[in-house]
């Protein structure tokens, strides 16, 4: 067999495809999403997928309950999500198809595991009668493959029992999609010889498996036809796919590299920010050393208490943990210690839904502390950005001595895309020095050290490691005296030091980039630079967090159909960038798009008197573009919006959708 | 908590005291603690710049402010979590936590029994006065059942954690008990305290003169404290009275009891010993008396060899270093497959 069709088969080339796996929590479905998205970077496409998968470790299994998908998005060019609405769907059970079918638009492919549909199944995951006989499948291209069975006899030759080789149908599967989808085999088969040995039973009917879905793709006359889909033209350089949680625990050793100070995380395990912690756990070789602490307080604790001595202290959690962390918070702002406080946000209040995403963490990160207590707030906007995220993070933390709170998300955390490696001379310095001399000369003309000692520019107290000989001194929670640190109870000096404070934090600003537009119809700038003011746009959408992929993406369809929209999205959620007020009162409407209640919107209009409309959906799972897309859409018909093209509505399909129209 | 140092400093008790005057209640047990570590330390040989004393919130939590060392008054009950970071990040530091019975019992409770047994190398001060006297005057986790206080005016209805049980319990490697009416014994305790490696973990009977005052005085008084504290003494029989009169034994049942020497012979007495892995006499000796009303052991309960939290995290760094090799981050970025586009 080869990796390209020698069959009759016809291949047609297809600019990209929305594939999803699903199947029982045990069928290693989101192992076959992850090889398939494997041999799809090596095939040069331009990816992202979606992993959604149920809290419950293993529910009862033939349930809707313990239904466990994988999407990814393959494309020929640059594209930000994993699409909204499937191409293809494997169903290994009936569950899976139960739970995933209503999101597939009619003449979408679905490959049934025929062998599961019994009638136990079938009562197991609700239907009453059988979905591949009532009729309910008419609308699409259906294939029945006895996934099971046909697994079991090709794995005959490796010996081993029927109930461990059926649990190779997975891969199977992955090669039954990686026929359809003329992707390379070799990577696959690389991997398994790689995770499992290449003598090794399950790595021999892996492998079997595999080939004899790929071959099954080609030799049955069941199929019309297989898909190409070509390379895209990414920018040049080195490429890997990352995972958002991947990609931010590597930031977290770059930053502990550029700062050259040991990384200490002090972790307690929490969904979705576990892999974080196993992910620094693994890496000892760079000095890291990680805790997981008896709880999310001693987490953070112990992380201030190592940036105390030095290191630079990082915790990493979501929002329950967050919760338990804010009084550490509070104490580090107090204290004016560096600190990296990670949330990677899931749909609240409360457990919520531990596994699926949300942005309704923001106004805790803000003000989610007792007294005047600001921190400053980073959101990765894409999982490779997390990695930069991360550095940012901890440069503001380590230059300002300040917690800083990192935002990502549950879809950002386990989804992936490919990321260009950066090279080494592309990372910044983000080194910063420790007080060596005593600063102050007391009333008996000894040399002591004062702690609140403050850098005129930034603002950032003088920081002494503990083990300095000289510069003893004391800090606290107790509000301390300007300069000398010592416990003050001084009505004015309070506010003094409350001021101080809080203008360190604003002075940031002055140390972040200026917020660029994204906005074609700008002649000035064209869309960069000094934004706003001669744009024709009608509408400026504003995003920050996870939803920028659809929030683009939504943006660049809706000027396909010739609108002039202009899109900016925050990565300085606190200071915000220095000329958002400026862009924000250069668009007559401000649309803000949001997996929350309207918490950015709220702050905008706080912060600037913006009379900004929202889009808000919290349904767990991220932003679908052509749902932005339609609020784009009605926000602009809200009045005389100028409409460049044909004004198409939202439901037809436009063609060259989610391209960047210049 | 031990040291690598190279050569001792000569330092005297004013070096020790900062420029901020105590602002404790006159008479508390506090002042008495503040002495003897101001008196101690000098004899340790220790630098101010590498100690580091850090604490939660309470009067005892004022401690650090007092000590010319490095010194960081945190939050209510984390002192041991910050405490754990602090010495992982820097093991060239001493680290002391300084407590009380609410803040490392009550709110800290957790912190403080998770630092015991991972053997984190740590000196834990426990300021004991049964009593919370910052918030002047409610029953603590150690207060006795029915105590009568502002929030529980018809007697409390919790029973107290015995802190040596709870600390042998939690797997500590080091515990002891003493209190603030006898400098040398504190001195002592924090001298052994402090030169142990791992997590020692030392409860001080500490009078509350304003809340609780005389909590203490059955046993520490000049007068009953013969009769009514029992030294332990490593491999010495134990024995206490004006002339060593009682002794302790062990009955047939496994059972510790309190006996004339005189009526069971002097062979017949439990000799201690602090070093026994097997942590049941230590516990048995912590369950002796019901309270500070009735005889009671001080000294160190147990005082046993284990390898500490730190330097096994060092070990292991070592370990994995010497097999992949310092990390790198280029090599790190590029360990999953990696495709160029050109």
């Amino acid at each position: 067999m080869s990796s390209t069709t020698t069959s009759e088969h016809e291949s047609k080339v297809v600019d990209r495809a929305i594939i999803r796996f699903a199947g029982d929590s045990g069928d290693g479905m989101q192992l076959a999403g992850d090889r398939f998205t494997e041999a799809s970077a090596f095939a040069g496409n331009d990816l992202a997928t979606f992993p959604d998968y149920p809290a419950e470790i293993r529910a009862p299994a033939g349930t809707t309950a313990g239904v466990s998908a994988f999407q990814v998005q393959i494309s020929d060019h640059d594209i930000l999500t994993p699409g909204d609405a499937p191409n293809v769907l494997v169903a290994m059970n009936p569950a899976a198809l139960k739970v995933n079918l209503h999101e597939l638009p009619p003449g979408a492919v679905v490959v049934v595991n025929t062998d599961a549909f019994d009638q136990r199944n079938l009562t197991k995951a609700g239907y009453t009668s059988n979905p591949l006989d009532d009729g309910t499948l008419a609308q699409y291209k259906v294939y029945e493959v006895p996934i099971t069975s046909l697994t079991l006899e090709a794995c005959k030759p490796t010996g081993a029992k029927p109930r461990d080789a059926e649990r190779s149908k997975n891969f199977f599967a992955l090669g039954l999609l990686s026929w359809m989808y003329s992707r390379p085999i070799e990577v696959t088969l690389n991997w398994i010889d790689k995770r499992f040995g290449t003598d090794t039973l399950v790595g021999q009917a892996n492998k079997l498996a595999f080939s004899a879905g790929y071959n099954f793709g080609e030799t049955a006359e069941l199929f019309e036809a297989n898909y190409e889909v070509h390379a895209a033209h990414l920018p040049p350089g080195t490429y890997t796919t990352v995972s958002g949680n991947t990609a931010l625990a590597w930031g977290i050793i770059a930053a502990g590299e550029l700062a050259k100070r040991t990384v200490f995380l002090g972790s307690y395990p929490i969904t979705p920010a576990s892999d974080i912690l196993h992910e620094l756990s693994k890496h000892k070789e760079f000095g890291i050393k990680t805790l997981q602490a008896e709880d999310e307080i001693a987490g953070v604790g112990s992380a201030l208490g190592a940036a105390y001595g030095g290191a630079l202290g990082v915790t990493t959690t979501s929002g329950p943990g967050l919760d338990l962390k804010a009084e550490t918070i509070g104490l580090a702002v107090s204290l004016e210690l560096p600190l990296i406080v990670v949330d990677v946000q899931r749909a609240g209040p409360s457990t919520g839904m531990p596994t699926k995403t949300e942005q309704a963490d923001l106004l805790e990160a803000m003000y989610g502390r007792h007294g005047e207590a600001q921190v400053p707030v980073v959101a990765a906007k894409s999982p490779g950005h997390c990695f930069w995220a991360a550095i940012e993070a901890a440069r503001i933390a380590l230059k300002y001595r300040t917690p800083v709170i990192l935002l990502s998300d549950a879809y950002l955390a386990n989804g992936s895309e490919p990321w260009r490696i950066p090279e080494m001379s592309e990372l910044p310095d983000i080194s910063v020095s420790n007080a060596t001399e005593p600063n102050h000369t007391d009333n008996k003309g000894a040399k002591v050290f004062w702690p609140y000692v403050r850098d005129e520019a930034t603002l950032a107290r003088q920081w002494a490691l503990p083990g300095t000989p000289g510069l003893e001194h004391r800090i606290g929670g107790l509000e301390k005296e300007d300069g000398s640190g010592h416990v003050s109870y001084d009505p004015v000096n309070h506010e003094t030091m409350v001021r101080l404070r809080s203008a360190k934090i604003a002075g940031i600003v002055n140390d972040i980039p200026r917020l660029e537009v994204d906005d074609p119809s700008d002649p000035v700038s064209g869309g960069n630079g000094k934004a706003g003011e001669q744009s024709h746009a009608d509408l400026l959408v504003l995003s920050w967090g996870s939803t920028y992929g659809s929030v683009l993406g939504a943006v660049r369809r809706v000027r396909a159909r010739g609108h002039r929209v202009a899109h900016a999205h925050l990565v300085h959620l606190n200071p915000f960038p220095s000329n958002l007020g400026e862009i924000l009162s250069a668009y007559p409407k401000v649309l803000v798009p949001e997996i929350n209640l309207g918490q950015l919107a709220k702050l905008i209009r706080a912060e600037f008197l913006v009379d900004v409309r929202s889009f808000n959906k919290v349904q767990g799972i991220p932003l679908k573009v052509h749902e932005v897309e339609e609020a784009i859409l009605s926000v602009i018909s809200e009045e005389d919006a100028v409409v460049l093209g044909n004004g198409k509505s939202a439901k037809e399909e436009v063609p060259g959708e989610e391209r960047a129209v210049r | 908590m031990t040291m690598s140092m190279t050569e001792s400093v000569t330092t005297t008790k004013k070096d020790w005291a900062s420029d901020q005057e105590p602002r404790w209640c006159p008479g508390c047990g506090d002042y008495s603690i503040l002495s003897a570590m101001q008196l101690l330390l000098p004899e340790l040989g220790v630098e101010r710049s590498r100690t580091v004393f850090v604490s939660g919130i309470g009067c005892s939590a004022r401690f650090p402010y007092y000590m010319n060392t490095y010194g960081a008054h945190l939050i209510h009950g984390r002192a041991p979590a910050f405490a754990t970071g602090l010495k992982l990040a820097r093991p060239d530091l001493d680290v002391w936590v300084v407590s009380g019975d609410g803040d490392a019992l009550s709110i800290g409770g957790n912190h403080l029994i998770h630092a015991m047994r991972r053997n984190v190398d740590i000196t834990i001060l426990m300021f004991n006065n049964e009593i919370y006297g910052l918030t002047k005057g409610q029953y603590s986790p150690t207060s006795e059942l029915g105590k009568v206080t502002k929030s529980s005016p018809f007697g409390s209805l919790d029973t107290p954690f015995n802190p040596i049980s709870l600390a042998i319990g939690a797997e500590a490697t080091f515990v002891a008990r003493t209190h603030d009416m006898d400098r040398k014994h504190m001195m002592e305790v924090f001298r052994r305290a402090h030169d142990h490696k791992g997590s020692a973990f030392v409860e001080i009977y500490q009078n509350c003169n304003v809340f609780n005052n005389g909590a203490f005085e059955q046993i520490t008084g000049k007068e009953v404290r013969a009769d009514n504290l029992i030294p332990l003494v490593h491999g010495q029989p134990i024995r206490f009275g004006q002339n060593g009169e009682k002794g302790v034994t062990v009955d047939r049942y496994g059972r510790l009891r309190i006996v004339d020497v005189a009526e069971v012979g002097e062979d017949a007495l439990l000799v201690h010993d602090e070093t026994i892995e097997d942590p049941s006499i230590a516990f048995a000796l912590s369950r002796l008396a019901r309270g500070p009303f009735e005889p009671t052991p001080i000294g160190i309960f147990r005082a046993v060899s284990k390898p500490d939290y730190g330097t096994m995290m060092a070990d292991q760094i070592e370990k994995v270093r010497s097999q992949k090799g310092q990390g790198e981050l280029a090599k790190l970025l590029r360990s999953s497959s990696t495709w160029t586009v050109d």
